[in-house]
């Protein structure tokens, strides 16, 4: 019973789901979109309308009833029970048909269907990684289409939000436990992903995309991600690792970000606010990566994650090849 | 030559005591025990606190007029938006309507010589001026970045100055304590005969359903800061995961009491308006009953819904739906009033002064801040758009659009009473329509960029441009209106101030109102009342007549007995 039930509200949210959004909302791309947008538009009907009657009743009395010389207030009851308690019950009613629907669609968003998709999510300052089963990484998501995806998400330092407007999916990233959330593409394509949860400097460069693969692309899509990493060379390997992990917070194009740019500073001696100068070597980037506090560059302040335990020592040796080639 | 008499207490002006001259000299200020010099020094205080936040406002929409930094880096962003946050709310909104105006209205309005334990009042004040010094040091030594929410463990983990700025928090909470102890002990012990429960005017249970708030809700503020601290300092793990502690307890302790704050910004507001709309349409208020219970009912419903700020927090679906529900609950109240204020105007004879006109903009202003509310208290609509600029918008509709303009229409309403001088009501309805016009102008594009899914506390929205093209123009209009919010706002404090010097000298009763403190002579004496007030319906008027000589109201009783009394 509860289950047909279910199974009619996940039908009628599917055919609902696909629509551009109207003035107010962005395109709707998931399946439990459709049932957002439908209560925002009969919210803002219903408010629309209280809305009109207030101002029109409002300049309406305010021109009939001008103050003019010599004309006394007229005359109106200053109580009336049966006036007030039907302005009590019809907004009453209304507010309960609102809150019921707010919640079957809630319920949609937060009762994961069986069998989905598994994708880990971490945050971090400021960025994010999604881990895929076959263990690839990436700082993009990407799903396949009309298949059910959850995420596992946990943070590595703050508070953040996963937000995909288009979905109308919003969960926070909570340092200590895990959330989820699921959501069905419906649509192939990119779609944007913003941290909605306020987490510090780079709190509005904490983007990424949502890449919705073609049907049976995504798996192709993951096979080609998850080997590349073990074929490339080392330094291009390295490029990608630097690109998914360190891009939020270091440039490779010489401007300094968050933290100093990476290019150009193989063999160069820098200048530390809490050590002796040191030239950047293995073992000096090594240590950068592991124990960042170790030596803070002059002008930056310390605000970079260690990655011991994040990064091989594979990958380490690789972002060392690839920074040497950054001249 | 007038027929009718002024009421006896008027007399005090011609002898020229006033609580304003009765004493001199600076010592004779910061130590008075006076309510309505205490109410005066709290005006002149929150007024710079809003100015200040102010300020940071302007800057944070010029930051934000075009895409890409503007004039600012991302650090200083995230202190501009929070310490606008921060000031606004703990030193402008929270203490504006009650300490400023409550304070010198609400024994007048009452009938009584002061509030009931006078010291504490003053010590209020000062707790005031010792809070909002540690702002001041937050923002000369180092600032603050963590959002005026104070989220952990962000602000456990922040190199910014949080210990300062939660102890200026802190101090702030015993300062607003103290003032609902006092109101809450005014009006029950020191009512005159006559003055019942149901005889008070509405401005008086509001204050009276707020000091209830304060007095309950604000411990769990300071009990919460004092954990933080406690956190940062010694290391305690109660909310910093990495120390075992748990950072959404800290969004429960906060709400529980940052929810119910929310009832002590809007709820004197609305008891204004019903001053306000009552007097200036001539009518008794409509449904006082209704009213008056209404404010208790928000008061205590406001306390059971704190969790409506967390419905993506990962909170149980069970906590969710229950808070969604209660939420909806509190709707109700504030909906009857607005119905109840139409009704008063209903037949009324309507007088379109600057203090009506605030009135009438808050009607506007709070139905649509009130409205977009159910938005947000429906759980599915609400993961959308929580944490965007819809809330934003949302929330600067309830409180600037409500509490800010209810504070200018009862400052307006006050003035005259408070200093005794008249300001010049044609730059005061010019000011008026600019705060209107650049306050919607500023917020409601706000509205727009929510919906589509612009995150607040964004320092920039280049990456999103891509999607939306569009956020680039309703950005800058949104940072133009706030200049003519600005541009309105400095005329209003101009005419003010070049009242005090340049204006007409008021007479007791400009408005017509049949409160107390339009009995008495403007500004006050020192004692309030020379006679015991006569209280009467607050809303009956038939017994005032406009004296057009006078530019005042005046009571047509005792024609027959008192003519003696007739001044000049
Ligand atoms: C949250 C921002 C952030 C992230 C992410 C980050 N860093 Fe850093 N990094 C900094 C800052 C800030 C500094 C300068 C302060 C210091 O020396 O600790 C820095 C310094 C460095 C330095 C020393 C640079 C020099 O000029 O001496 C190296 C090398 C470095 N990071 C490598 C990395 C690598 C590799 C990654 C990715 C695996 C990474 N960082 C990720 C912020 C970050
Ligand atoms: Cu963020
Ligand atoms: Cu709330």
């Amino acid at each position: 019973m509860t289950h047909s039930l279910a199974a009619n509200m996940m039908l009628a949210g599917s055919l609902l789901a696909e629509t551009d959004g109207g003035f107010w909302l962005p395109p709707a791309r998931s399946t439990t979109a459709g049932a957002v947008d439908q209560l925002f538009y009969f919210i803002l009907g219903v408010s629309a309308f209280f809305f009109a009657l207030i101002v029109v009743l409002m300049v309406l009395f305010v021109v009939l009833y001008r103050r003019r010389p010599g004309d006394p207030a007229g005359e109106a009851p200053s109580h009336s029970t049966a006036l007030e308690v039907f302005w009590t019950v019809i907004p009453l009613v209304i507010v309960i048909y609102i809150f019921y629907e707010g919640f079957v669609g809630y319920m949609a968003m937060r009762h994961v269907p069986r069998n989905a998709y598994d994708i880990l999510v971490r945050a971090q300052k400021w960025k994010w990684i999604f881990s895929y089963e076959n263990g690839h990484e990436d700082s993009d998501l990407h799903v396949p289409v009309n298949e059910a995806v959850r995420l596992t998400m946990t943070s590595e330092d703050v508070i953040h939000s996963l937000f995909i407007p288009t979905f109308r999916l919003k969960m926070d990233v909570v340092p200590g436990r895990y959330t989820t959330t699921w959501f069905r593409a419906v649509r192939p394509g990119t779609y944007d992903l913003y941290c909605a949860e306020y987490c510090g400097t780079g709190h509005s460069d904490m983007l990424a995309k949502v890449v919705v693969h073609e049907p049976g692309q995504f798996a192709k899509w993951l096979q080609e991600e998850g080997d590349l990493l073990k074929k490339l060379p080392p330094a291009e390997a390295g490029q990608r690792l630097v690109a998914l992990r360190c891009a939020s917070c270091h440039t490779i194009d010489g401007n300094p970000g968050i933290g100093p740019t990476l290019k150009g500073i193989w063999g160069q001696t820098h200048q530390f606010s809490n050590a002796s100068p040191t030239v950047v070597d293995e073992n000096y980037v090594r240590e950068s990566i592991l124990e960042p506090a170790a030596k803070v560059r002059q002008g930056y302040t310390g605000v970079m994650p260690t990655f011991k335990g994040i990064l091989s020592d594979q990958q380490i040796t690789a972002v060392i090849e690839y920074i040497k080639t950054l001249k | 030559m007038s027929t009718a008499t002024p009421l006896p207490a008027e007399h005090d002006r011609a002898s020229g005591d006033n609580y304003l001259t009765y004493t001199r000299g600076l010592r004779s200020w910061i130590f008075s025990l006076d309510h309505k010099r205490i109410g005066v020094m709290y005006l002149i205080a929150i007024m710079a606190s809003l100015a200040l936040g102010g300020i940071f406002a302007l800057l944070i929409r010029t930051e934000l007029a075009a895409p890409g930094e503007t004039i600012m880096g991302r650090n200083f962003y995230n202190q501009m938006f929070t310490l606008h946050g921060a000031v606004m709310i703990f030193l402008f909104i929270i203490p504006g309507i009650p300490a400023a105006l409550g304070n010198f209205v609400l024994p007048i309005m009452l009938g009584a010589k002061d509030v009931a334990f006078p010291r504490l009042n003053l010590a209020s004040l000062w707790l005031y001026v010792i809070g909002a010094a540690f702002f001041l040091l937050t923002l000369a030594t180092g600032g603050l970045d963590t959002g005026w929410t104070f989220y952990t463990p962000y602000s456990t983990e922040t190199n910014t100055r949080v210990i300062s700025a939660a102890t200026g928090a802190f101090v702030l909470g015993f300062s607003s304590i103290f003032t609902g102890i006092n109101f809450v002990a005014t009006i029950h012990t020191m009512r005159p005969p006559g003055m019942t429960w149901f005889r008070m005017p509405l401005f008086l249970w509001s204050l009276y359903a707020t000091a209830v708030i304060q007095v309950l809700a604000t411990p769990v503020l300071g009990i919460t800061l004092l954990l933080l601290g406690a956190e940062r300092l010694l290391g305690l793990g109660i909310f910093d995961p990495k120390l075992g502690g748990d950072p959404i307890l800290f969004q429960h302790f906060f709400w529980f009491y940052s929810h119910p704050a929310v009832y002590i910004m809007i709820l004197p507001a609305m008891g204004i308006i019903s001053e306000l709309i009552s007097v200036f349409s001539r009518k008794h208020i409509f449904g006082y009953r209704f009213i008056a219970y209404s404010s208790l009912a928000i008061a205590l419903l406001g306390f059971l819904v704190w969790g409506h700020h967390m419905f993506t927090s990962g909170q149980s679906k069970l906590a969710s739906m229950i808070f969604s529900a209660l939420t909806f609950s509190v709707s109700i109240p504030s909906a009857i009033k607005v119905f109840n204020w139409l009704a008063t105007m209903y037949k009324g004879s309507i007088q379109l002064r600057t203090p009506m006109l605030y009135a009438l903009s808050f009607i506007f202003l709070f139905g649509i801040g009130g409205l977009t509310g159910l938005f947000l208290g429906a759980l599915a609509t609400d993961v959308h758009l929580t944490d965007t600029y819809f809330v934003v918008a949302h929330f600067h509709y309830v409180m600037f659009g409500g509490t800010l303009i209810a504070f200018l229409g009862g400052l307006h309403y006050w003035w005259p009473k408070m200093f005794g001088r008249m300001y010049s009501e044609a730059s005061a309805q010019v000011a008026c329509l600019l705060v209107f016009v650049g306050f919607n102008l500023t917020f409601f594009p706000q509205f727009i960029l929510g919906t589509r899914g612009m995150p607040r506390r964004y320092f920039d929205y280049q990456g999103l441009l891509g999607e939306h093209p569009e956020f680039t123009g309703y950005n800058l209009m949104s940072s133009l209106g706030s200049y003519l919010l600005g541009a309105g706002m400095t005329l209003i404090l101009v005419y003010l101030l070049h009242s005090l010097w340049r204006g007409r000298p008021a007479p007791a009763n400009p408005w017509g109102g049949a409160t107390l403190e339009w009995q008495c002579s403007s500004p006050p004496p020192h004692d309030n009342f020379a006679t015991p007030p006569v209280v009467g319906d607050p809303y009956d008027f038939s017994r005032l007549e406009y004296d057009a000589a006078q530019q005042a109201y005046v009571s047509t009783e005792g024609l027959e007995g008192k003519k003696l009394g007739t001044r000049g």
